[in-house]
């Protein structure tokens, strides 16, 4: 049962086959089986999940309308806040902090009967490209566990990929839901900036972040796309504007006529060949689907990196400002007579891990008075000439492609003290966050020299996501023709407890 | 050594600037919804937004940015076409974000004027205050230091944080620099502040009640020698909480700074508290360093484009400038210079309008007012608006006295009975068995009119010289052709006048 299709529990739901509260207690026990070796979730919330899945047969029961996901489970990235369930942002300064209310998307997952299992590992605050950043350990890899899930939404991601969730959120401020969704086989979604509520993620850099969908298939992502998207007054900039039709599309699949650009600058030197060779088929099934393959260029992506490391360290570095210790979270060296400004340094000291110190300092110094200009000032034009390049291009074509990410999945600790080869995993997916459009990974199969899974990103403009949907499932049927099972079929059972 | 202000003016020039923060009296803050009514319970008026929980954003008030427009408009600023907020960063406990949502280099509203008038040594002079900016802001929370001696961060025993102030809406008005005035900037920086809380007071955007800290005045000060062109090194005074606070932290500063400089010191750039008591101020933090805010454009928050036929609606909306105003009631009540200034700065202005408004002769409105009613908010240390005495309760009382039922004697007693809670003129006429003598109605109208007609006698008299009384007796006997008892018509003009025989 949990290694179907979140659309095909759906239906089992729907047709009276199962319940909610069986698919949740099937997920739960997936979750006590394999956690231990794949450390997905960071909180497992199963009182609140079989609750809320009771709720819904109940409502289902009574012959409700109910949404097409109620009942449902899904793994939620530990960076939404949830009303008391504990929200850590894979860091020990919120260690033990209860947010008092939903985020916007739990308050639309709740409104759709969604069921919540439980928050996902991450990156702390969502800074990094591995998982290992997290202050309680990494997440591993289903398909090698010495391997990384990509980050920083690994747990999300991998938690799919371990069947522990057919549905999960992650959040995108660089590619934190794309390269985790490329590393693992599975399908990640960044909306359009302002296509999803930000109110209650916890900031990391407010004009780069956003939430999205992740899942095993492309219609499953789009349902979940428009369950959680919508226009929010409490996000000023939430767009008020309606929902792309994610899930027409994803259901068409048909890409008769339509342009895909393929970005000169995100391929060749750098990138693995066995990502590249799936890279190229991919884009071959996508031609005999109907589409027209042209070449695009962007050159200002070069310095997306570069001005990706400025803009958002400096936003960061605002933002974490506010974990002080003086209202919430973790409370170090409060003894008799210490000052308020003695607490907040050790507690800061104490509360943060060495990448999210690395990037405070960074945006400290890039927002200082005689650096500002040179440095987030330059960055800011940057981000415009990225923009630029992207309007351009679409005037050529309807979405862009490339390789989600250079390489497949590396081994856990062979980048850790190397922040910048790090960084240059998110080199193919920071443009889309510097943009503010849409991007999506999905699975272009297994790499010939590592049999780990390739991502194929797919880029739209802003609040024409349904684009990526339309060339994400007319890609992901060639694909699973091709296949003849789906991709995730191939990775190694997981021993459990 | 101690130099006199005569002698620092004949040296130097001083050169101003000055920052008025206001906080709007909209019902919600700055950026949520919580409730901006002063003195709730600590940390009642609170919410994610404003407690800068993990997660929350922040989202504009409109009502906010409209009464910033109008104040704009009505201080003669363009209003930018685009604007946005900024981030101010530092560190402080009672700052939730530890950043403050401001306005940095793209302003809502930029260069206006506000003219003001002072009387000088040559009549009545105009000075223009141009005013450099209005910008947003929020305020901050409140830490209440216990334990130690000066109720300040350093020997406090520990500190109370109540956020019930974090986010209120606040607008900062900065003028440009204030030069050319001579010996009268004290003055000028007074009328200036003056002029700028009468004009919030009229567009209806604050309280603008300077001892709440509503409307708070920041005074920078620096002298530079007659002649130069050189600007001194500035002081800037916080904690500037009256009227004439202003006036006397700018003559304080302009007399520090001379001895400074007359013994060959320097003048340190830094922030000055204050002191109501002496009228001095005192060091605070140092400014020599200039503070690294990191400004950079919020981006939680979209830029602010207000639409070109909202701000003209806005601006038709505006109401008379509180000076033109104020000329226009001089001019149809008749009232001195001296007696329009008495007024203003007994703060009865609006008040006495009002009660002239329901029907009552201004000067009558203006002496009650001014007199019985501002000696009774003296005495017991309130603001007359505080009073239980409304204009309608003043316009009864007048009108009664006019019509002869009550002698301004009883009428004194009327107002302290209505100002003691016992309820409106007629019942507390009731309660009180005030008892008008209806049989010296006419005689007291006559003595009215006598005393009128003779000011200087009756002042003579209220000032206890009762053989005057002889004269104004003598009028009253011939207006009433002599039917009147000579007896009766002197105690009640010696009561009408506040005086006995005994």
């Amino acid at each position: 049962m949990i290694r179907s299709n979140a659309s095909e529990m759906a239906a089992k739901l729907v047709a009276g086959e199962t319940t909610s509260v069986a698919l949740t207690a099937a997920h739960l026990d997936r979750i006590r089986a394999v956690d231990v070796d794949v450390h997905a979730f960071l909180h497992v919330d199963s009182e609140g999940a079989l609750a809320q899945a009771a709720a819904v047969d109940a409502k289902r029961a009574k012959g409700e309308k109910l949404s097409p996901l109620a009942g449902v489970p899904l793994a939620l990235k530990d960076v939404l806040t949830q009303k008391g369930i504990p929200t850590t942002c894979g860091s020990k300064i919120l260690a033990g902090w209860r947010p008092p209310y939903d985020s916007s998307v739990v308050a639309n997952l709740k409104r759709n009967d969604i069921v919540i299992l439980g928050k996902t590992n991450m990156d702390e605050f969502a800074m990094g490209s591995s998982t290992e950043n997290s202050a309680f350990g990494p997440t591993h890899n289903p398909w090698d566990l010495t391997r990384i899930p990509g980050g920083s939404g690994g747990g999300s991601s991998a938690a799919l990929a371990a069947f522990q969730a057919p549905l999960a959120i992650g959040t995108d401020t660089g590619g934190s839901i794309r390269q985790p969704a490329a590393v693992t086989g599975t399908v990640g979604v960044k909306p359009t900036y302002g296509g999803v509520s930000r109110f209650g993620l916890v900031a990391f850099s407010s004009s780069l972040d956003q939430a999205g969908p992740c899942a095993r298939t492309v219609l499953d992502a789009a349902l979940l796309h428009e369950a959680i998207a919508g226009y929010d007054p409490k996000d000023s900039t939430s767009i008020n504007a309606p929902v792309p039709a994610v899930v027409a599309a994803a259901k068409s699949g048909n890409v008769k006529g339509m342009k895909i650009g393929v970005v000169k600058e995100l391929n060749g030197d750098g990138y693995q060949s066995g990502v590249r060779t799936r890279f190229e088929e991919s884009l071959e099934l996508l031609a005999g689907a109907g589409a027209e393959i042209v070449q695009v260029s962007a050159p200002n992506f070069e310095y997306a990196l570069a001005a990706y490391y400025l803009i958002a360290p400096s936003e960061c570095s605002s933002n974490l400002a506010r974990f002080d210790a003086m209202r919430y979270g973790l409370r170090v060296g409060d003894i008799d007579g210490a000052s308020a400004e003695s607490v907040m340094n050790l507690t800061r000291e104490a509360g943060f891990g060495r990448e999210v110190k690395r990037r405070i300092i960074l945006g400290t110094y890039a927002l200082s008075s005689g650096y500002y200009d040179a440095y987030y000032g330059s960055a800011q034009k940057v981000r415009t000439l990225i923009t630029q390049d992207f309007n351009k291009a679409f005037a050529r074509c309807d979405v862009m492609v490339s390789p989600t990410c250079p390489t497949t999945a590396f081994k856990i600790g062979e980048k850790s003290n190397d922040p910048i080869a790090m960084y240059l995993n998110d080199i193919a997916t920071i443009p889309v966050n510097m943009a503010g459009i849409g991007g999506m990974s999905l699975p272009a199969g297994l790499a010939p020299e590592d049999g780990l899974p390739v991502g194929f990103q797919i880029m739209a403009p802003a609040m024409q996501d349904q684009r990526m949907y339309l060339v994400g499932a007319a890609l992901e049927a060639a694909l699973l023709s091709k296949w003849g099972a789906p991709l995730l079929s191939q990775a190694p059972a997981l021993a459990g407890s | 050594m101690a130099i006199s202000y005569d002698e620092v003016v004949a040296q130097y020039e001083p050169v101003l600037g000055l920052e008025v923060h206001v906080e709007l009296n909209t019902d919600s803050k700055m950026f949520c919804g919580c409730s901006t009514v002063f003195g709730g319970d600590p940390n009642t008026q609170t919410c994610p937004v404003c407690l800068a929980l993990p997660g929350a954003l922040p989202t504009v008030n409109e009502k906010a940015i409209e009464s910033t427009i109008k104040i704009g408009l009505a201080l003669n600023c363009s209003i930018a076409p685009f604007s946005r907020f900024a981030r101010k960063n530092y560190f402080y406990p009672d700052m939730p974000k530890n950043f403050q949502i401001s306005q940095y280099d793209e302003p809502i509203c930029v260069n206006g004027y506000v003219d003001i008038e002072i009387e000088t040594d040559e009549g009545a002079k105009l000075f223009r205050i141009e005013i450099e900016r209005v910008h947003m802001e929020e305020d901050t929370g409140k830490s209440l230091h216990v334990g130690g001696t000066t109720g300040r961060i350093h020997g406090a025993e520990y500190s109370l944080l109540d956020y019930n102030r974090a986010g209120i809406p606040l607008v900062e008005i900065v003028t440009k620099i204030v030069s050319g005035t001579g010996k009268y900037a004290p003055e000028v920086a007074k009328a200036y502040v003056a002029e700028l809380r009468d004009i919030l007071r009229s567009l209806g955007v604050s309280d603008v009640k300077m001892e709440q800290g509503s409307l708070r005045c920041d005074a920078n000060v620096s002298l530079r020698l007659i002649g130069s062109e050189k600007l001194g090194t500035r002081s800037e005074t916080k904690n500037v909480n009256s009227l004439r606070s202003v006036e006397r932290a700018v003559r304080g500063e302009m007399i520090r700074h001379a001895e400074l400089l007359n013994k060959g010191e320097r003048v340190v750039q830094e922030t000055r508290h204050f002191q109501e008591d002496s009228g001095l101020t005192r060091s605070g933090r140092s400014k020599e360093q200039a503070e690294d805010y990191r400004y950079f454009p919020e981006p939680d928050l979209v830029p602010i484009a207000p639409d070109a036929a909202w701000i003209e609606d806005l601006r038709a909306s505006l109401p008379e400038r509180p000076s033109i105003h104020r000329k226009r009631l001089q001019e149809a009540w008749a009232v001195p210079a001296n007696e329009m200034a008495a007024m203003i700065n007994a703060d009865v202005l609006e008040i006495v309008e009002a009660t002239v408004a329901l029907g009552a002769d201004p000067a009558k409105a203006r002496s009650w007012w001014l007199g019985e009613i501002s000696r009774i908010a003296n005495d017991k240390d309130v603001a007359i608006a505080a009073l239980a005495i409304t204009p309608t309760d003043v316009a009864q009382i007048v009108a009664l006295v006019t019509a002869g039922e009550l002698t301004d004697k009883l009428a004194r007693q009327v107002i302290e009975g209505v100002i003691a809670g016992e309820g409106d003129p007629a019942t507390v006429i009731a309660a009180r068995g005030i008892k008008v003598v209806n049989d010296d109605g006419a005689l007291m109208a006559a003595i009215e009119k006598a005393c009128a007609a003779a000011p200087q006698i009756a002042q003579k008299i209220r000032d206890g010289h009762i053989p005057a009384a002889g004269a104004l007796i003598g009028a009253v006997m011939k207006e009433t052709a002599g039917q009147a008892d000579a007896a009766r018509v002197r105690t009640l003009l010696l009561s009408h006048l506040g005086q006995s025989d005994s």
